[in-house]
């Protein structure tokens, strides 16, 4: 541990305190994390539901609306359907109860495999400012799902569109005791941009993401 | 990485004839300098975000010691495990050894500046381990056994055609042209690397102490694989990327990509606290942070700390006339640009990168675009004054200013030698007016013509008018 001691020392020594924090350090950095203070931030710009529909089409993502959940099926089905996409996905064990084999859609709950070409989660949360999904891992809500598969659909209660950041964090700890192993915030298809700097969707990652709105 | 900052004025003049690079660096002046000018538009207090930022990174620096044991702290609890290293020696040495722990044969990597610092790949190459880099420019480079050229935007100096010639010969398929095809080419040589890989090894771009977590911004989601899919994950970074909150870093990231890349957000944000937990699919059962040193306490206590609040965008270098024009791989080491000037001579050694605090017009384009407010200018020229006070300067260098600086403190000595010297150039500019070799000047004349002097000196022009001043006054009196 003497490399840690060291630099810890050393910061110490040139920035001209004593070799070790004092108590009044201590509860100085207790207290501004216990703030949890917000820095100022762009003005909301809308309703945050037509916000994050028009911020989420600027990303590359597609939206769709349903009345209830009865209807994702049919949704998901019509929308694989029309992009030529394979009738068949893996999915969130929170949606496995859905009446898929009615629309036509073979799915699986489980994790997803590498050649999953279509994988069906929900989301924590969504972020209307920059029209983000927010996910959080745990057992019930694997990582993979929206990472492996060719196209990603995501189901959003409209309820879960937060304003901002901030907003997303507050429900986070409002809701889960201790983080997540794993927080991602999803911004639309992975891209790369690295070649001549032309963007190119589908990098490692989904070349698609759609998003279904469900009350 | 190997330092080859003391060429800098050699390759910067290759780099000033090299066509291809020349056609490449306009776009990424058109592409990332417009998209950053747009993106800030999205904000209508973006001032304010900017002072906050610059504030949130003082907080985390003024207390960075008592910051990283809380993140220490708040990491261990979730099962992760903190490591110290003063060197990127000592980096190099502890992923080795967690290399040989945990039995990897296979290493999969996103990008991560820090992890160039240390030419991490070669010490792990060397201990046997197979290592990928996964971000596509990473990618391209590890194929061509190039450097990165930029911090954001690492293979920005290869165009297409290289790419494909690239890959046709390294991946041993038909050549592929378009830009979609080359990247579903490496998406697919890439895959089976992500599934089969013992080790994950990730930069972070902050770090939070409130949570203990790593956050990384990424565009194609290879970070994510990485942070994901093996069994270990290894996240390598300095000590001063430390941010205190989760609100802190929302402020921070508002600003990160539509500073870097031109994005109101990135593709994926992600951030990985502690390991695997009972029950979960997928996720690293044994997760390692290292927080490098390496020259980043030399800048603490100084009159250079506001450097460290750098939070890695690349505007200072997009913006840069110097940069713009030579490039990344004309600074000799990881980190190009106005930024790199700053920091290379720092961590690399004053005297390894005499050039560097010179590269600049101090122009203060990377001052003005900087999201932390860091003055890069200032301390160039504090850089500039230190190599003067340690004698590094060239002596023709130090004998030309002292030569100048005597002629200077003798007014009518000094108007003479002006005026003589002003019509001479002007003489030498001919018709043109444009001088096309400067004697003891090539350097500069070489990639550009000198406009002439008009022929009078500053001074003389003032006399004269006022001279001609005193007359109309008297004419209208
Ligand atoms: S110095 Fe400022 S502009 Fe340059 S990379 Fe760092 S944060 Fe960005």
């Amino acid at each position: 541990m003497s490399a840690r001691n060291n630099i810890l020392r050393r910061i110490r020594a040139l920035q001209g305190k004593p070799p070790s924090p004092t108590a009044g350090e201590r509860e100085a950095v207790r207290a501004y994390l216990q703030t949890r203070a917000r820095s100022p931030r762009p003005a909301a710009d809308g309703e945050p539901a037509t916000r994050f529909h028009e911020r989420a089409l600027s990303l590359a993502s597609t939206c769709d609306d349903v009345a209830a959940a009865a209807h994702i099926p049919a949704a998901v089905a019509d929308y694989l359907r029309k992009n030529d996409l394979p009738m068949r996905a893996v999915c969130w064990p929170a949606w496995a109860a859905l009446d898929w084999a009615g629309s036509g859609v073979a799915v699986e709950a489980r994790g997803a495999r590498s050649d999953d070409l279509v994988g069906i989660t929900g989301a924590f949360c969504a972020i209307a400012e920059t029209g983000t999904l927010m996910m959080v891992s745990g057992a019930a809500t694997p990582a993979a799902a929206s990472l492996l598969p060719e196209t990603h659909i995501a189901i959003v209660s409209r309820a879960r569109i937060v304003r901002g950041m901030e907003e997303a964090w507050q429900l986070l700890r409002a809701e889960h005791a201790v983080m997540p192993r794993a927080v991602n915030f999803i911004s639309g298809p992975s891209r790369t941009a690295d070649i001549e700097q032309t963007v190119s969707l589908g990098a490692h990652g989904p070349y698609r993401v759609h998003i279904i709105l469900v009350p | 990485m190997q330092i080859t900052s003391m060429h800098f004025k050699a390759r910067a003049g290759k780099k000033l004839a090299d066509v291809k690079l020349q056609a490449a660096l306009r776009k990424l002046q058109s592409n990332f300098v417009k998209g950053r000018a747009d993106r800030i538009l999205e904000l209508d207090n973006f001032e304010d975000i900017r002072a906050a930022a610059a504030a949130i990174r003082d907080r985390a620096l003024a207390s960075l010691d008592v910051w990283l044991e809380e993140f220490e702290r708040n990491a261990t609890a979730r099962g992760a495990v903190v490591h110290w290293a003063e060197t990127t020696e000592e980096a190099n040495r502890i992923v080795c050894e967690l290399a040989a722990k945990y039995d990897v044969r296979k290493a999969v990597k996103s990008k991560s500046m820090v992890s160039e610092e240390c030419a991490l790949n070669d010490a792990l190459e060397a201990a046997g381990v197979e290592v990928v880099e996964t971000d596509l420019g990473e990618y391209i480079l590890q194929l061509a056994h190039e450097a990165p050229s930029h911090i954001v935007a690492p293979v920005v100096h290869k165009s297409r055609d290289e790419v494909s010639d690239l890959f046709e010969e390294k991946h041993k398929l038909p050549r592929k042209t378009g830009i979609p095809d080359l990247c579903r080419e490496a998406r697919e040589m890439l895959r089976p690397h992500f599934l089969s890989a013992d080790m994950g090894i990730s930069g972070a771009n902050f770090i939070i102490a409130e949570t203990g977590s790593t956050l990384i911004v990424t565009n194609e989601g290879n970070g994510r694989m990485v942070t994901t899919l093996p069994r270990v994950h290894v996240a390598i970074t300095g000590i001063e990327k430390v941010v205190p909150t989760l609100e802190d870093v929302t402020t921070l990231l508002r600003l990160l990509p539509r500073h870097g890349t031109g994005q109101s957000i990135t593709n994926y944000v992600s951030l990985t606290t502690g390991v695997k937990g009972d029950g979960d699919l997928d996720g690293p059962q044994h997760f390692h942070i290292i927080l490098i040193d390496a020259g980043r306490t030399k800048l603490i206590g100084s009159d250079m700390q506001a450097m460290l609040r750098c939070i890695r965008c690349g505007a200072c270098m997009n913006h840069c006339p110097v940069y713009q024009n030579v490039g990344g791989h004309a600074y000799g080491w990881v980190y190009p640009g106005p930024m790199g000037s700053i920091l290379t001579p720092i961590y690399a050694g004053l005297e390894n990168a005499l050039d560097l605090p010179n590269a600049s017009t101090l122009c203060n384009q990377c001052g003005v675009v900087c999201p932390v407010k860091i003055p890069l200018p200032d301390l160039m020229r504090k850089l500039r004054e230190k190599q003067f006070e340690r004698g590094l300067k060239p002596w023709p260098e130090r004998f030309g200013l002292a030569l100048w600086g005597w002629a200077a403190r003798r007014p009518v000595l000094y108007a003479a030698l002006s005026m003589m010297g002003v019509r001479l150039l002007a003489w030498m500019g001919g018709a043109a007016k444009l001088i096309h070799n400067l004697p003891f000047g090539g350097g500069w004349s070489g990639g550009r013509d000198l406009p002439a002097p008009q022929g009078k000196t500053f001074r003389e022009l003032y006399r004269q008018h006022k001279r001609i001043d005193r007359i109309n006054r008297t004419q209208q009196d």
